[in-house]
């Protein structure tokens, strides 16, 4: 019940924001920060939910949606899911601070979108009925869409559309793959199934399991997103405004990587293990070539969206080896990397909205005038590039510690990345906040330093961050029962595949 | 023969209507008065949907050897009454500002009406060819309505011309295809092909499988005709651009489901699929009007001919249901196809709603500029607008998203994979534009630009925008009676 009412608070919210703006257009944004406290608080009441008496399940719901199809209403979550939720509001909250006073336009229609966007998120990571997911996975787009397309800078119609068509039409390949799942429960059990305890069982074998399991492969991709399907994402991050990049890179992204982890993969441990190599070698080249073409960029934005790609390499690459060092290095990347890149985009979001340009030929020398902004923008460059004692360090040392069992080649390979990382970050802290001021490109007076409620909201993110750095037991704690869960399940499958062939 | 009452007590929707025509030529004879006659007819549309809803349980009944009425074709029945409900009602605020005679319109609708759910309810090609003509007659006078009006900025001359024209062509294919049919099986019932080639497997054999497949082409070219289904769809966006706005409704929503109705009872009845020239025909022509209606909308700058291309498209998804009734045992494809129309019918007829409210008879503001900055200068309208279009292009939450699930339900059980990409791709496309539409009326409203025009905005159709959005996000969010109710009308088919 609990997992309904996280996802009400936010569309019941979201509802009442955008009627709020007619009584005061400054009400919006307190009901939005209220709602996601709600749910923050819900959540962390999930910790304690105890066991259901099903393995890793702390809650489990459901009820029946569309019996013709053997749909349900099933939600249910886990320590994984439960850290990615707790992710979810926390960013959610932050995206709410920077949009405070970014957003002055519309602003109830804003933070209906945002929460919309956010309760689709909710919905993504709870779901356990395939075509629920589909359905939410699905919902949080058009929200999104309207943030892009509305709110968005100088681009934004081709950024939103790009953004829009890319994940809609990988979106459709994933539901004929969920299809032909529920087919095969229809052929192998005798009804249609979406559930997601159901197909687990679900043997489709051969070629069309390839097929199928590439659906599922792309949609997830896209949204990671990992070559070749990245393209969308510097230009929906360099054309959204701050809370829209804050959203996409902390949380939408991480919606793609739990689908591999949830679905992909265990839905289909045969195909997946003979795809890994190819998927680990994309996870590779994500994370080279991306890192190599940010640091052509000269727009900070994009800058950022493609070191997020980069970053995201790691996460697949420790998908794919699918042990339990790199599943978890995988999970602490997500974290970690959703507060650096979070944090990262609202910085630049920040100077944008202060000089009105993303172009880092037109900064330099900010350290003198900002100093505060300057010292925080180093302290996330620095964790982005994996300093060792901050959580993002933690997650691609674990990615890669697994991935080493699996391909010591590639491993080595996607090492490279993190010297690459510390090239392209400190190339930013250089290029704009040392050297010479270049201050007739923009008009001085404008910039000003971070003002009391920003610190807040950078001070809670550093936190965060120290905390995943210094003390990542606590989260491996709560994601290892379910991970272990999973890599149980398909090794059981694994052993009888090879039984069968035998 | 004799009919008795309880012969005549299924037809009574179609009767209710006949008795709408009636009065409707009386209550104009003897007082001209658009209100009146536009009450009238509503009413008279909406007593024929309360029927057909009251006598949809149990139904089963083969009335003449020309009209089957059983549950399915109630269903249909009940949809084309209320959406041609819906349409009178949109009419009255749109003709108020005709310098003409507003009053026969009406009557003519009623008249489309009877020949749609004659259309539903028939399995003789007798019944067949009267609902189809019926249909199109009226239609011809309902596209070239406002020809004696001065300011009426399209051209419903042209269009109603054309449509006359092609429809004639097309019908004559029909009748072809139908002569040659009851030349080699002397029955013009829908099921005597499949009877006599089911049991002329040996003992007949002066009857040639080749004279049934040109038979078939030819009825298939005379349907894909009325369906706008390419390479036969020229004619589509002309007519729907020159048309008056309810009239194209009409053509667009009742006229298209009408025909695939029927198509689909001919199809399954006379088993046409088992030809196997026939499914690599509809596969093709599913393939082109995907293809050629999506990229075409794309070029377009008018909403109504990007709905007149998306309606061709939408056809084509339709078409890879049909084809896979041939593959599947089960009722799966058929409830498709009932689905997805129904849903078409809510999703079209909200649409055009929407551009007949911002119009009217004497201006009709369908460039896409016309919409910039709806979303802020009136957001109700654009709130619908907005829906009906995402549910074309199949966005969850809307009844698009489950009719286009149904279809590829209904595909990957019969494993037609090219056909499943063809879809895919074509959705894809397909976004562009209805996004297009969406992001006009997003952007500032500019001065120069956007709605100047009230057009016919009125409690009524507004109300009736209302209950489409309505609909379509209940059957959305919880389709699971419709499903079932869907199901159960199916095994009728």
């Amino acid at each position: 019940m609990i997992l309904v009412l996280l996802i009400a608070v936010l569309f019941i919210g979201g509802v009442l924001a955008w009627v709020a703006e007619r009584i005061d257009d400054k009400l919006p944004r307190v009901i939005a920060l209220v709602a996601l406290l709600i749910d923050f608080l819900l959540m962390l009441t999930l910790l304690n939910a105890g066991d259901s008496g099903d393995g890793s399940w702390l809650v489990l719901l459901k009820a029946e949606w569309m019996p013709r199809f053997g749909i349900s209403f099933q939600l249910g979550a886990d320590g994984l899911t439960v850290l990615l939720l707790l992710l979810t509001a926390f960013l959610g909250m932050i995206a709410c601070g920077s949009a405070w006073d970014e957003i002055k336009e519309r602003t109830g229609f804003f933070y209906f979108n945002l929460l919309w966007t956010l309760a689709g998120v909710i919905g993504v990571f709870t779901a356990l009925d395939l075509f629920l997911f589909f359905f939410f996975w699905e919902v949080m787009l058009i929200p999104m869409y309207l943030i892009i397309a509305i709110w968005g800078h100088e681009n934004k119609n081709y950024a939103a559309m790009k953004f829009f068509l890319f994940t809609q039409v990988t979106g459709m390949l994933m539901l004929v793959s969920i299809l032909i799942l529920a087919y095969f429960h229809f052929i192998q059990f005798g009804a249609f199934s979406f559930d997601y305890f159901d197909l687990l069982n679900v043997n489709v074998g051969g070629k069309l399991e390839m097929l199928a399991m590439l659906g599922f492969f792309i949609a997830f991709s896209t949204k990671l997103p990992s070559v070749p399907f990245h393209s969308w994402l510097p230009d929906a991050h360099s054309q959204a405004p701050t809370a829209g990049s804050v959203i996409l890179a902390g949380v939408l992204l991480k919606t793609g990587a739990y689908g591999l982890i949830r679905f992909a993969v265990p839905l289909f441990p045969e195909a997946s293990m003979n795809f890994a190599p190819i998927a680990m070698t994309l996870a590779v080249i994500s994370i080279l070539y991306c890192a190599k073409v940010a640091f052509a960029q000269t727009d900070i934005k994009r800058l950022i969206a493609y070191t997020s790609v980069s970053h995201m390499g790691f996460v697949m690459l420790g998908i794919y080896a699918w042990n339990i060092q790199a599943l978890q290095g995988a999970v602490m990347t997500m974290l970690a990397h959703g507060l650096s890149a979070a944090a990262l985009f609202m910085l630049a979001g920040g100077l944008q909205s202060r000089i009105h340009t993303r172009d880092m030929n037109d900064m330099g020398g900010f350290w003198a005038r900002v100093p505060r902004m300057s010292a925080v923008a180093l302290f996330f460059s620095i964790a982005a590039l994996g300093m060792p004692g901050l959580g993002n360090f933690v997650g691609e040392f674990l990615a890669l510690l697994g991935a080493f069992q699996a391909s010591i080649p590639l491993t080595a390979l996607a090492a490279l990345g993190l010297i690459l990382a510390s090239v392209y970050s400190l190339w930013v802290i250089q290029k704009v906040f040392h050297g010479e001021v270049k201050a007739n490109n923009f008009d001085e007076s404008l910039l000003s330093d971070l003002g009391r409620r920003e610190l807040v909201f950078y001070a809670a993110m550093i936190l965060g961050l120290v905390w995943m750095g210094m003390y990542p037991q606590s989260f491996l704690n709560l994601s290892s029962p379910a991970l272990n869960g999973m890599l149980e399940a398909t090794a059981q499958v694994a052993v009888t595949v090879t039984q069968v062939q035998l | 023969m004799n009919l008795t009452f309880s012969d005549l007590l299924p037809l009574l929707p179609l009767l209710l209507v006949t008795a709408t025509v009636v009065v409707l030529m009386l209550v104009i004879a003897i007082k001209r008065s658009h209100f009146i006659t536009c009450s009238v007819t509503v009413l008279g549309l909406l007593v024929a949907a309360i029927a057909a809803m009251v006598l949809l349980p149990g139904a089963n009944q083969q009335v003449t050897p020309l009209l089957i009425v059983d549950q399915y074709s109630l269903f249909f029945t009940l949809v084309t009454c209320v959406a041609a409900l819906f349409i009178s009602v949109m009419s009255y605020p749109y003709l108020l500002q005709l310098d003409d005679h507003a009053e026969e319109f009406y009557l003519l609708l009623a008249l489309a009406t009877i020949g749609a759910i004659v259309m539903v309810s028939s399995n003789h090609f007798i019944s067949a060819i009267l609902g189809i003509e019926t249909l199109s007659m009226s239609l011809y006078g309902m596209i070239a309505y406002p020809i004696h009006s001065k300011n009426a900025a399209k051209y419903p001359l042209e269009a109603s011309v054309k449509y006359l024209v092609l429809s004639a062509v097309s019908s004559g294919a029909l009748l072809f295809g139908m002569a040659l049919i009851y030349a080699q099986t002397g029955s013009l019932e829908f099921s005597g092909l499949a009877e006599v080639s089911a049991a002329g497997t040996g003992s007949l054999s002066g009857v040639n499988e080749s004279f049934y497949v040109v038979a078939l082409m030819l009825l298939s070219a005379g349907m894909a005709f009325k369906l706008s289904l390419a390479p036969f769809h020229i004619w589509t966006p002309d007519v729907y651009e020159g048309a008056p706005l309810p009239a194209t409704a009409f053509l667009a929503t009742i006229g298209k489901a009408a025909m695939f109705v029927l198509l689909l009872r001919y199809f399954v009845a006379a088993d046409a699929l088992s030809y196997e020239s026939v499914v690599s025909v509809f596969s093709l022509i599913a393939v082109l009007s995907i293809l050629a209606g999506n990229l075409l909308a794309l070029l377009q700058n008018s909403v109504k001919r990007i709905l007149a291309y998306s309606s061709i498209a939408h056809m084509g998804y339709l078409l890879i249901a049909l084809i896979a009734t041939n593959f599947i045992d089960g009722t799966i494809s058929v409830e498709a196809i009932t689905f997805y129309l129904l849903a078409y019918v809510i999703m079209s007829l909200g649409a055009f709603g929407v551009v007949s409210v911002v119009s009217s008879s004497a201006k009709e503001s369908d460039a896409v500029e016309d919409y910039t900055g709806l979303f802020w200068s009136n957001p109700w309208l654009a709130v619908i607008f907005t829906g009906m279009l995402l549910s074309l292009a199949g966005i969850p939450l809307t009844v698009g998203f489950i009719g286009k699930f149904y279809l590829l339900a209904a595909g990957v059980e019969s494993g037609l994979w090219v056909l499943l990409a063809v879809l895919v791709a074509g959705s894809g496309i397909g976004l562009y534009y209805y996004l297009r539409i969406v992001y006009r009326m997003l952007m500032p409203a500019a001065e120069s630009t956007g709605l100047r025009h009230r057009g016919s905005e009125s409690a009524g159709s507004f109300g009736i925008l209302l209950l489409l959005l309505f609909l379509l996000l209940l059957l959305g969010i919880y389709p699971a009676p419709v499903m079932s109710l869907i199901q159960s009308i199916s095994i009728f088919i």
